[in-house]
């Protein structure tokens, strides 16, 4: 019956989609059965690593498992004035058990973030929890510290006794939750962090730029040349990609400083009187990030220009066309997809540095990765770093989904 | 030498005394944070200690991370019997509750020690000082008082200042006229924090950020600055090298190191009695000859060589005006005054 049907009426390109699916699974199943060892790989040292250091971001254990009969006494609490005898009552008995599992400073660091000041408030609470008389705490607790008698203090401990918590992402972006769990915008000389994300996608854009028109005519010139002198020019901007990122920062520190090569040049040939700040300039960052990345913007572009047939310019030019017209209207369109390409790769490169910011940029280039870097190594503030982390991932596949979506997928060629 | 002798034999007595003869074979355990430090420790302290005592010293060496120290307790066999931590760590650790309590009563009076170096769990060792220097063969008009750290008509030219607003705020009240002892308390303030920005806004323009302690020296010397300020330790090793940078002691801020005890140690009389020797006046003064870290006994400064006391941040004469490093205010407000510290930089 379906092969009656399949002779009378042509197969729907569905079916004969679905059909060439078929047929080829068995070789996709061995392709992927080849490809295994390596996704596996990369699946627990790279996939899962980040997807659970990413859930630091809005995991919130420390006053949940700390205090968790206060936790559950504040669920009775309406938010209104001060929580009553008992909430202090859980307070302290959590606090005792803390004492003795040394827990109490983890609970005060957490806590810090949302209030300063709240660290030693835990801290000296628990320190002086022996020495509180029978009787009612909460008057004692509020004689240590008027701060016990702050609603929004139990606010922000009932609110934090939730497993989630959104406040390194809302930091993340400069917002902030008030007393109620409403959303705004956090102090003007507390919001850096929308700031250092503009300044990062600034600086990769302009580094990206600079490679460009640096590497763009590089291309064109190793393209043209003969196959001796093209392998020697190609080694040339091979040679740094093989040099560690570190020894070429270092290496643009000794030409930048103050009393460096480029200065002492300057000043040798009267160009300069004075000597100029380079190190620790926008200048100074984004000229080194550049060098760093031209190979990366070159190579892409090379490739491309190698597939396009000399034969079309001169087929241009024979049929009029001015050599500036034959090379903006022929030649360029086509290396669009190497341009792309390149420019694609080196600002997302970009939007990842750390070295070179840190060693070569003053205190306004310093990129996001110098401040997750820092809320790992110095603060051990995990969910900050993770939630900038977090933030700097959405921004890099946004950008590329964007840029697939307006140059078109297969319009990029990388390499 | 005599007295040298005669101090040895007392301390021999009562140590030997207070240990008996079998502990004394057993040696005790001391980690330090390693390179000239722990070795001006080594000849100052730890032989002497072995020699008094005929309790030898095993030494180890960290990085002061507080992790080694917590996983060493954690596995449950505490081998370390006194451990030498800087200020932050034993706040740290005396909240984590990996320090043992320290009971003052084996180690000495504590109005001997400098405000803010005695703890319920460390006692205060040496002090290094962030202090105002500049190069003396440059300036022929040379700075006496902090507060010319932020006077660009008396001295013009670029400063170098730690990048981190710890040291600078409190410097910046200091130059504005608050009293070393109210700094804290108005940096708790609002209005505070607003009056120690304002006063570095007055220099921002001319200041070139050093990270690493050795930059503040490297600025100086290349004329790159000024005045920097830097810690004293890095501009005395610099002159040894032959520099002459000046060192302004006027409002000179202090931080301290700690011995301290790790929870779970196998003989805690042993590391009180070894804590006890090791601030010991006499002994705490000789580390000085090694390394330009003050005693923080005051009891101590007067048995400094005085060619050596004119480098100390605790020699009366430098003390007058110091502030001592409040590392309580920094673990409660830093990461707001950091983020405050960012977006001015970057204004």
């Amino acid at each position: 019956m379906a092969q009656t049907m399949s002779l009378a009426t042509p197969l729907s390109r569905p079916d004969l989609r679905a059909a060439l699916r078929r047929a080829e699974r068995p070789n996709r199943l061995r392709a992927l059965a080849l490809a295994l060892p390596a996704l596996l790989f990369l699946i627990v040292t790279f996939g899962a690593p980040i997807g659970l250091f990413l859930t630091t971001a809005v995991r919130n254990p420390e006053v949940r498992h700390i205090l968790p009969q206060t936790v559950s006494t504040l669920d009775q609490w309406d938010g209104q004035g001060v929580p009553g005898e008992e909430a202090f009552a859980a307070l302290a008995a959590d606090l005792a058990r803390a004492k003795e599992n040394s827990t109490a400073a983890a609970l005060g660091k957490r806590l810090n973030y949302e209030s300063a000041g709240m660290r030693s408030r835990i801290m000296s609470v628990t320190r002086h929890l022996g020495s509180f008389a029978d009787g009612p705490l909460a008057p004692q607790f509020i004689a240590l510290d008027p701060a016990w008698a702050d609603t929004e203090l139990w606010a922000i401990i009932k609110r934090n006794g939730a497993p989630v918590t959104l406040y390194y992402l809302l930091t993340a972006v400069d917002l902030g939750q008030d007393a109620t769990g409403g959303i705004g915008r956090v102090a003007a000389d507390q919001a850096v962090f929308l700031d250092i994300l503009g300044r990062t996608l600034w600086i990769a854009g302009l580094v990206t730029v600079a490679t460009l028109l640096l590497g763009f005519p590089t291309a064109y010139v190793i393209s043209l040349a003969p196959a001796r002198v093209a392998g020697l020019m190609l080694l040339m901007v091979l040679l740094p990609l093989w040099t560690s990122l570190l020894v070429r920062t270092t290496a643009w520190v000794v030409l930048l400083q103050t009393d460096g090569v480029i200065n002492q040049v300057l000043l040798a040939l009267g160009l300069t009187t004075e000597k100029l700040q380079l190190m620790l300039t926008r200048f100074g960052t984004v000229t080194a990030m550049t060098h760093i990345q031209l190979p990366f913007t070159i190579l892409p572009i090379l490739s491309v220009m190698k597939s396009i047939s000399e034969g079309q310019m001169r087929a241009a030019r024979s049929l009029g066309a001015p050599p500036l017209a034959a090379f903006w209207r022929i030649y360029a369109p086509q290396t669009l997809p190497g341009v792309a390409a390149g420019c694609l790769m080196t600002f997302i490169l970009s939007l990842g540095y750390y070295i070179t910011p840190a060693l070569v940029g003053g205190p306004r280039d310093q990129m996001v990765s110098n401040f997750i870097a820092t809320y790992i190594n110095r603060d051990l503030n995990w969910g900050m770093a993770a939630a900038l982390a977090c933030l700097l991932l959405v921004m890099t596949l946004s950008i590329y989904l964007a840029f697939l979506r307006i140059v078109g997928a297969e319009r990029i060629k990388l390499g | 030498m005599v007295s040298k002798r005669m101090f040895l034999a007392a301390t021999t007595l009562a140590y030997g005394l207070a240990l008996g003869a079998a502990m004394a074979a057993e040696p005790l355990s001391v980690m330090s944070f390693g390179g000239a430090y722990q070795e001006a420790q080594r000849k100052a302290v730890f032989n002497a200690y072995a020699e008094a005592t005929g309790r030898p010293v095993s030494e180890q060496e960290y990085g002061g991370e507080i992790a080694k120290i917590k996983a060493m307790i954690d596995s449950g066999n505490t081998t370390l019997d006194v451990v030498d931590v800087d200020a932050p760590t034993l706040l740290q650790g005396c909240d984590e509750g990996i320090f043992e309590p320290i009971d003052w009563e084996k180690i000495g009076p504590k109005s001997e020690w400098l405000p803010g170096t005695t703890s319920d769990c460390g006692v205060g060792t040496i002090v290094y000082a962030t202090i105002l220097s500049y190069d003396e063969e440059k300036l022929a008009n040379k700075p006496t008082k902090l507060a010319d750290l932020f006077d660009l008509e008396k001295f013009p030219g670029k400063r170098g200042l730690w990048k981190n607003p710890a040291t600078n705020l409190e410097f910046a009240l200091l130059a504005d006229g608050v009293a070393p002892d109210a700094v804290y308390e108005t940096l708790s303030t609002p209005e505070g924090l607003d009056r120690a920005f304002a006063k570095l806004d007055t220099i921002k323009d001319q200041i070139v950020w050093w990270e690493a302690g050795a930059q503040a020296p490297q600025l100086l010397a290349s004329g790159e600055v000024t005045l920097t300020t830097a810690w004293n330790g890095r501009i005395f090793n610099a002159n040894k090298e032959g520099r002459k940078f000046g060192m302004v002691w006027d409002n000179q801020i202090l931080d301290s190191n700690f011995w301290a005890i790790p929870k779970g140690a196998k003989d805690i009389e042993g590391s009180l009695a070894f804590i006890h020797f090791a601030v010991e006046p006499k002994i705490l003064a000789a580390t000085a000859k090694y390394i330009p870290y003050g005693p923080v006994r005051t009891t101590a400064a007067a048995e400094v060589a005085p060619e050596d006391a004119r480098n100390l941040p605790t020699s009366p004469a430098n003390l007058t005006t110091s502030l001592t490093l409040d590392n309580a205010f920094w673990a409660d407000h830093g990461d707001e005054i950091r983020k405050r510290f960012t977006t001015w930089l970057s204004n």
